[in-house]
């Protein structure tokens, strides 16, 4: 009792109260405390003279600090490239950080890249795609889309690894130079920009849009079930609760209206691809209806030989089939409508894994699903190509 | 429901198999061993008086030794209740893990030092190696709900340990309460669930409690206390 009585006294006089972690409570109960280096000698030979049993927790506050202000330095450094170069594709990124990517891709690439905005997210984000062109007018167009489902995280960062990869491979790689010279490539990386930044602040397992529903406090529709194919037929749900609510009707959100407005005005897109994760599947159409789609030949050969292609790399394993077949029946989804808007060659990707870190993919396995995810990609898109005039 | 041979990359057989996952990690599973479903090769069902059998042919994966084998399964969907499964998976002997759990339980089995953790993996998919069996032990556990909670109509993987607290050991088990979100795969919900569970190695993993939270439609959940 007396050595803490003294040891509490001869802190509080030479240091101040501050130096404690915590007040003294009882005798048994551990103290930690901060020692200034020109005390430190002072305070050992008391401890050692009081038998008053201590250990050595750090060693050198500073040498703690200077290495943390070092990491932060280095994030600051990393968090603000300066060209496509510099993007680190290996980690995720925020919303601002893709945006300002697309832009500097751009601007590096003016004669291939350009960024068209085709309207605005619920809470007025812009919806950006990026348009790979090697000019001219009226070309059949390739549709790519990522991140529909915000949670989806690997999706938009493999959406901006696609983009680098076509600017790097167009007049490097012969298959892609061939299908950039007769068709465009259209890549929407962030297409639910409003989910995408809620999954940062808020709920990083949100999925839907973030317009609210009125007479409910749920908020959000799923973009993947608001498309008008098969539109309020089961495969979705009516509730706003839901996470696979339709939305009060077809193409009520902006994010899917925006593209529908796209694609209709576009009229010459040969191929679309929607991609989500996770499962490791590759689908087609159709989601809501058993009746085979009349391509379902064509579509599943293709869909065999694109995650052969994508097996190459990695041995990563895909199942492929209609998505009512291979995953659920699923009313109101994205290629659904699109292919019975005469777009052939629609697609949906699940990425990687198969559950084990589901939605949270780590980041050092960005870079190996966009590689292997782009093998297949290119088998539809070359395949796309020889089969348009 | 299609019977007699299934396609067994479809969803029917999908679905099945993955309650088998299920089933094998609550009697096999431990912080250092955890099943995940790999291929199904066969697959058949029927239609019978307690419900729908299914028979798989199927591969299992052990995640942290990373060694996959065969198991053949026989499962019977009720018309409501607990799924009841029969497995055999004759590769899956509880010897290889034996020093590595020894080693956790001694380290954790004294109570002065309760360890607790929270978003496992973090947002990025990150965790602490420290943190790695406590993710394992939560898949396991969450295995019991799964389970439990598994259809026809569903398909369930563990998306996140949102934190665990660990509690003084009693009997010799390790004890501690899990917060987990589970993600359904057919409604695409994320189900968050409480539960309390113990582990030894002699014993394995048993849940004594769980809770099912009420959805929130809201931000992600509180971080443990500590």
């Amino acid at each position: 009792m007396k050595g803490l009585l003294v040891f509490t006294a001869l802190f509080v006089a030479v240091f101040g109260k501050e130096t404690f972690q915590g007040e003294p409570t009882d005798l048994s109960t551990p103290v930690d405390i901060r020692v200034p280096n020109i005390h430190l000698q002072t305070v050992k030979a008391f401890l050692e003279a009081e038998d008053i049993q201590y250990y050595i927790m750090i060693e050198d506050l500073q040498v703690m600090l200077d290495e943390e202000q070092e990491q932060m330095l280095k994030a600051a450094r990393t968090a603000a490239p300066r060209t496509t170069d510099d993007f680190d594709y290996s980690n995720y990124h925020t919303i601002d950080q893709i945006y300002a990517f697309q832009d500097m891709l751009v601007a590096e690439n003016p004669s291939l890249v350009s960024k068209v905005v085709i309207g605005q997210s619920y809470e007025r984000r812009p919806l950006t795609v990026l348009k790979f062109s090697t000019g001219g007018t009226n070309k059949p167009g390739i549709w790519i889309d990522t991140g529909i489902h915000s949670r989806e995280w690997v999706t938009q960062a493999s959406g901006t690894w696609f983009a680098k990869k076509i600017v790097t491979d167009y007049g490097r790689d012969t298959a892609l130079t061939s299908i950039l010279n007769k068709m465009d490539i259209f890549l929407e990386v962030m297409t639910n920009p409003d989910g995408f930044a809620y999954t940062q602040t808020s709920n990083r397992m949100w999925r839907k849009t973030r317009k609210p529903n009125p007479g409910s406090s749920c908020v959000g529709t799923d973009p993947n079930r608001n498309w008008d194919a098969g539109f309020g037929g089961p495969g979705a749900s009516s509730s706003p609760c839901s996470e696979t609510y339709r939305g009060p009707s077809a193409h009520s959100e902006s994010e899917v209206k925006s593209i529908v407005d796209f694609v209709t005005s576009h009229g010459k897109l040969k191929s679309f691809v929607s991609i989500h994760s996770y499962s490791q599947m590759l689908l087609y159409p159709y989601g809501y209806t058993k009746t085979p789609c009349k391509d379902q030949n064509e579509l599943h050969n293709l869909a065999k030989k694109a995650i052969t292609d994508l097996a190459s790399l990695y041995g990563t394993s895909y199942r492929y089939g209609s998505i009512i077949n291979t995953i659920y029946q699923a009313s109101g989804g994205t290629i659904d409508w699109t292919y019975n808007q005469g777009i052939k060659y629609s697609y949906t990707f699940e990425l990687r894994d198969t559950g084990r870190y589901g939605f949270i993919l780590p980041a050092n396995q960005i870079i190996p699903t966009a590689r292997e995810t782009w093998l297949a990609l290119m088998a539809i898109m070359k395949h796309t190509s020889d089969n348009t005039m | 429901m299609e019977t007699g041979e299934l396609n067994p990359n479809y969803y029917p057989a999908r679905r099945a198999a993955a309650v088998v996952q299920h089933y094998l990690n609550t009697r096999y599973g431990s912080p250092y061993r955890w099943m995940f479903l790999g291929n199904v090769h066969n697959a058949s069902s029927e239609d019978v008086t307690e419900g729908r059998k299914y028979q798989l042919e199927l591969t299992i994966q052990e995640m942290i030794s990373n060694v996959s084998g065969p198991c053949s399964a026989e499962l019977l969907f009720p018309g409501a209740g607990t799924p009841q499964v029969q497995a055999s998976c004759d590769w899956l002997l509880p010897n290889n893990t034996r020093a590595q759990e020894e080693a956790f339980y001694q380290q954790h089995r004294d109570s002065h030092n309760l360890v607790s953790g929270d978003r496992i993996p973090d947002s990025y998919g990150h965790m602490e190696p420290t943190m790695k069996p406590f993710w394992h032990l939560g898949g396991v556990a969450s295995s019991f709900i799964m389970l439990e909670q598994s259809n026809q109509s569903t398909l369930y993987n563990m998306a996140q340990v949102a934190n665990f607290t660990q509690l003084e050991t009693e009997k010799d088990q390790l004890r501690f309460q899990y917060h987990v979100l589970l993600h359904e795969m057919v409604s695409q919900e994320i189900i968050h669930w409480k539960m309390l569970i113990t582990w030894s190695p002699a014993e394995g993993v048993k849940v004594l409690q769980t809770d099912l939270q009420p959805k929130c439609n809201c931000e992600d959940p509180p971080d443990s206390i500590n």
